[in-house]
């Protein structure tokens, strides 16, 4: 294990780590739904494969994220059995899927952004989490290809799908301002050359956002103050539910296993 | 007709590593030849298959006629002087 940065506390890196973590985990429980349920066979095998990509991101990230704790978590017990409060997870992950093309607006704003998270991570002095970065950025590259491919194909195709996926543009927006909104744990880990500097992230996500919408004729929705602290365990009512799906088989059948 | 309600249907060809040819694995559909590059990286090399993918729609393909098969390929049957099967190979040479 590499040892943290000198200024940051293990805590603090914990908590961190738990969020890169938790985003990817819950994004790829929310993907796992559609398993059986998509659109075409094809589409079925392809949201699974980018949701079975967010789980293996989730088990290194959590995985380290016990190995910093020092309490004997694995990743199992941190995934199975923690409590909504501690899932520090930015809001947007959560939100439900709707249909194809609201699956879609999501997973690109996702997409872009972990794109442009784990870019910068690549260099992190947190060695462990500049390993993660490095292998996750391929695989969030072709996730980014997937979802906005399919963006352009719906914003640009009937006046059916143009209409749904601007609506479900319109209602997704707002919760991108968490993902950039920096609080002192974001600071902290920008200051050490940890984490990348949010507003650097949210100026290329910006720019790579508008090239996919203008390709998908969509309008950007305007930026609006954001009130959301998934961040910090404050969860819409959304996480409940898939953590109750998720943990039940650990929940009834404690130590369960294939 | 063709059925709008369903994507067209693509050849895939994938190689499994460099030198090989690329072999053909399957089909699917999609709606453009792009989309069929992701559904058969996702589909057929999701295990590792391959590191090059080649799809072509299926309506490209000319196949021969197995209604012909007598004419085509039975002629080739009795002709095996056509086998490099006559040459003694000396015992040194070992990658032939």
């Amino acid at each position: 294990m590499s040892a943290p940065a000198p200024k940051v506390d293990s805590d603090s890196l914990f908590r961190y780590v738990l969020r890169l973590g938790d985003l990817s985990l819950v994004l790829g429980q929310r993907l796992g739904e559609w398993v059986g349920h998509s659109p075409a066979l094809e589409e079925d095998l392809g949201l699974a494969n980018i949701a079975l990509d967010l789980i293996g991101q989730a088990r290194l990230l959590l995985t380290y994220a016990g190995e910093i704790e020092g309490c004997g978590r694995d990743e199992d017990k941190l995934a199975y059995l923690r409590e909504q409060g501690a899932y520090f997870n930015a809001i947007l992950a959560e939100q439900p899927n709707g249909d194809f093309g609201q699956t879609i607006v999501r997973q690109v704003l996702i997409d872009a952004f972990q794109l442009e998270l784990y870019e910068r991570m690549a260099t992190s002095r947190d060695e462990r989490l500049a390993a993660i970065a490095a292998k996750s950025v391929k695989e969030v590259r072709y996730h980014l290809r997937y979802s906005s491919d399919w963006l352009v194909r719906l914003g640009d195709g009937t006046a059916e799908s143009h209409t749904r996926v601007q609506s479900a543009l319109e209602m997704l927006w707002p919760y991108t301002v968490e993902l950039f909104a920096a609080d002192d744990l974001d600071r902290l880990m920008a200051e050490n050359g940890i984490g990348p500097d949010l507003s650097e992230v949210h100026a290329a996500w910006s720019a790579r956002i508008d090239a996919i919408l203008s390709e998908a004729t969509l309008n950007r929705p305007a930026d609006r103050p954001h009130a959301w602290h998934g961040k910090r365990g404050q969860h819409s009512e959304h996480l409940g539910y898939i953590l109750a799906e998720m943990q039940y088989l650990q929940r009834t059948y404690p130590d369960s296993r294939w | 007709m063709e059925d709008k309600r369903q994507w067209p249907l693509y050849e895939v060809f994938i190689r499994a590593r460099g030198g090989l040819d690329h072999k053909h694995v399957g089909s699917l559909h999609a709606s453009d030849a792009r989309m069929a590059i992701d559904h058969a990286r996702d589909l057929y090399t999701r295990r590792q298959e391959g590191v090059s993918i080649w799809v072509v729609p299926s309506n490209a393909i000319v196949a021969s006629d197995p209604a012909e098969t007598d004419s085509m390929f039975e002629p080739a049957r009795d002709k095996i002087y056509r086998h490099p099967t006559f040459y003694e190979i000396p015992d040194e040479v070992k990658t032939l």
